[in-house]
């Protein structure tokens, strides 16, 4: 097994944590400094984008757009199409949920090299409320032919994917979380668009997550091997293209998968797996997620816990796969 | 670069038109009134005020063409054959399987294709980024962007709009094909647009308005526009729906059909309707020879 060198504070209470959305207000200006057509377009939230910094760095390449996520993705398709690579900043509920036929069309069907930028995804987006948590985004991104869809699992993966994300040629959405989280890779931590990670080798049941609250199957994975059940960790991060080898694999070692992310369950990244091994190696699956329904109100800890995708609930579906064995 | 003189711009469009009917009727499906009424507006694009190359479709300092009303689409391959970007006979491929004449267009599937368009609005923003991306990198290259009028119902124009007006994006010209129809009726009765000039101008818009027929008054529109540097300009272009073949003119019922598909209540039986079509179009209604070509 290839060398992660993940943080070594894993399961510690002492664990660093960053919101994922710095790694993107970082990378952009990293990617930015490297790269003259690099632009960044946001439709009135360039705080809580963190796209403010690049503004200042690179004012000339930096596009206000207003309150109109329609219009901001078909600029920056229009931009693209004239060499420039834009990243389009907002809320995955406005962008692309306001802007899904724009980027269908504007965007995926004609290739043009747009890196759609989806922030506050997640029930954990907390007190603003159902209208503001992204729960459907992968699901409505995932479908688009051409479109490649990651979803980083912390600040400092964030940042490596908008980077990688930016050289790749092709539209790209990605997308991160509101509040801080836990990091669970390093600065070493390789990363490659299209090849999951093994975080934790294991033998009885796999969990295949994607975003933060991968740490939730970590945590799971951890507490579980105190009872002596073996569990594997994979950290699927590209929901599309999907890596299709590392999948199978990990359902032939285990035999049993629970999938994990903070999103439906239906549609979403786990659905993406159970597409991939419905049709290759069918193994018994449990999805946690959120089970068709909107979110609420809430402290960020209180809601992941109260929609079942806390440690708890991973044990819970564990158990469950292991006895469907 | 390309530049007919007027009369010789009158038959283009005339060609053009005579196309559009033959690609419909070998199509038996597709829009006839917005095609033929923007055959004039083409014609002066693309054989006078734009600077293309069809031997080069991606030369870089090319005028970049955004077709937003993507179903009037055979005018716009009519006109990319026309001035030989592909050849004419391709033309007859429109809507079937393997062509690379989409029913909509399919930026990278036909040489000259910018955008792909269809749902409506789409163009306006694309536009704007291409003429945004121009700006910052000092080319001298023009933006043309045409919309149709009920397109114009769309949310999006108006967000494009109001960007255009406070970037003056003075590159960036839209012309509105007003012919005042859309699939259900005729504009006002649908959603009215009127007063647009005056909304244009609130958008800090400079609104030129032309017969969009008289092909002396495109060119010169399109010059004028050149001249406004604190502004983005905005030509509408009045249009007699299905300009050409009489039966069809300023009629809504042909917004979204060929000749030749149906019987339409005014029309000719429909085995007659493409016949009668062409016939008009080549002789300009019984006015010249139809020899010119």
């Amino acid at each position: 097994m290839q060398d992660l060198h993940l943080n070594p504070n894993i399961g510690s209470e002492n664990i660093e944590q960053e919101p994922t959305r710095k790694g993107y207000g970082e990378g952009v200006v990293e990617f930015g400094a490297s790269d003259e057509r690099v632009m960044v377009l946001t439709g009135d939230l360039a705080g809580s984008t963190q796209v403010l910094e690049f503004g200042k760095k690179f004012p000339n390449r930096f596009v206000e757009v207003g309150i109109a996520e329609q219009n901001m993705m078909g600029i920056a398709a229009g931009l693209a199409l004239s060499g420039k690579v834009p990243f389009v900043s907002s809320y995955a509920t406005f962008s692309p949920g306001r802007s899904w036929d724009q980027l269908r069309v504007s965007v995926c069907y004609s290739e043009a090299n747009v890196k759609v930028a989806g922030a506050h995804t997640g029930i954990s987006v907390g007190p603003d409320g159902a209208t503001h948590q992204a729960l459907e985004d992968i699901a409505i991104t995932r479908v688009l032919p051409n479109l490649t869809v990651v979803v980083p699992c912390d600040y400092i993966q964030t940042k490596q994917a908008t980077i990688a994300l930016g050289k790749m040629v092709g539209p790209a959405y990605f997308r991160f979380a509101r509040e801080k989280t836990s990091i669970m890779t390093t600065v070493k931590t390789p990363f490659e668009i299209g090849k999951a990670q093994i975080f934790r080798e294991g033998t009885d049941v796999v969990i295949i997550g994607s975003g933060p609250v991968l740490y939730n199957g970590l945590l799971a994975a951890i507490e579980l091997e105190k009872e002596g059940i073996s569990v594997m960790v994979v950290n699927n991060h590209t929901i599309k293209p999907i890596d299709s080898e590392t999948i199978i694999a990990a359902a032939k070692k285990c035999g049993a998968v629970v999938t994990l992310e903070e999103h439906q369950i239906m549609g979403g990244a786990g659905s993406a797996v159970a597409e991939v091994l419905a049709q290759n190696y069918p193994v018994p699956i449990e999805m946690v997620g959120v089970i068709d329904h909107f979110g609420e109100s809430g402290e960020p800890n209180e809601l992941i816990e109260k929609y079942g995708m806390g440690k708890d609930s991973v044990i819970i579906a564990i158990n469950k796969v292991l006895s469907r064995k | 670069m390309i530049k007919l003189t007027l009369e010789e711009l009158k038959y283009k469009a005339n060609d053009i038109r005579k196309d559009i009917i033959e690609m419909l009727l070998e199509a038996k499906s597709g829009h006839s009134a917005g095609p033929l009424d923007m055959a004039d507006v083409f014609a002066a694009l693309y054989f006078y005020v734009m600077n293309h190359d069809p031997k080069n479709p991606q030369w870089a300092e090319r005028d970049r063409f955004v077709l937003s009303a993507g179903h009037i689409a055979p005018v716009l391959y009519a006109t990319l054959a026309e001035a030989g970007y592909f050849p004419k006979e391709e033309l007859k491929t429109l809507r079937k399987l393997g062509t690379r004449l989409h029913g909509h267009p399919h930026r990278g599937a036909l040489p000259g294709i910018e955008t792909s368009s269809g749902p409506l609005a789409q163009g306006t923003s694309q536009a704007i980024g291409m003429a945004l991306a121009l700006r910052m990198d000092h080319s001298r290259s023009r933006v043309f962007c045409v919309t149709g009028d009920g397109e114009l119902n769309e949310g999006q124009c108006w967000e494009a709009f109001m960007f255009a007006g406070k970037n003056k994006l003075h590159n960036l010209t839209f012309i509105v094909d007003r012919n005042n129809i859309q699939i259900d009726g005729y504009t006002e009765d649908v959603m009215p647009l009127e007063p647009l000039r005056d909304k244009f101008e609130a958008f800090n818009f400079h609104v030129i308005e032309v017969d969009g027929h008289n092909v002396r008054a495109i060119i010169d529109a399109c010059n004028e526009a050149k001249a406004v540097f604190e502004k983005p300009t905005v030509i509408i272009a009045h249009t007699i729906a299905g300009k050409g073949v009489d039966f069809m003119e300023g009629r809504f019922e042909w917004h979204g059909i060929p000749p030749g598909a149906q019987d339409v209540s005014g029309a000719p039986d429909k085995k007659e309707q493409g016949r009668i079509a062409i016939e008009e179009i080549r002789t300009l209604r019984g006015q010249i020879k139809g020899e010119h070509e």
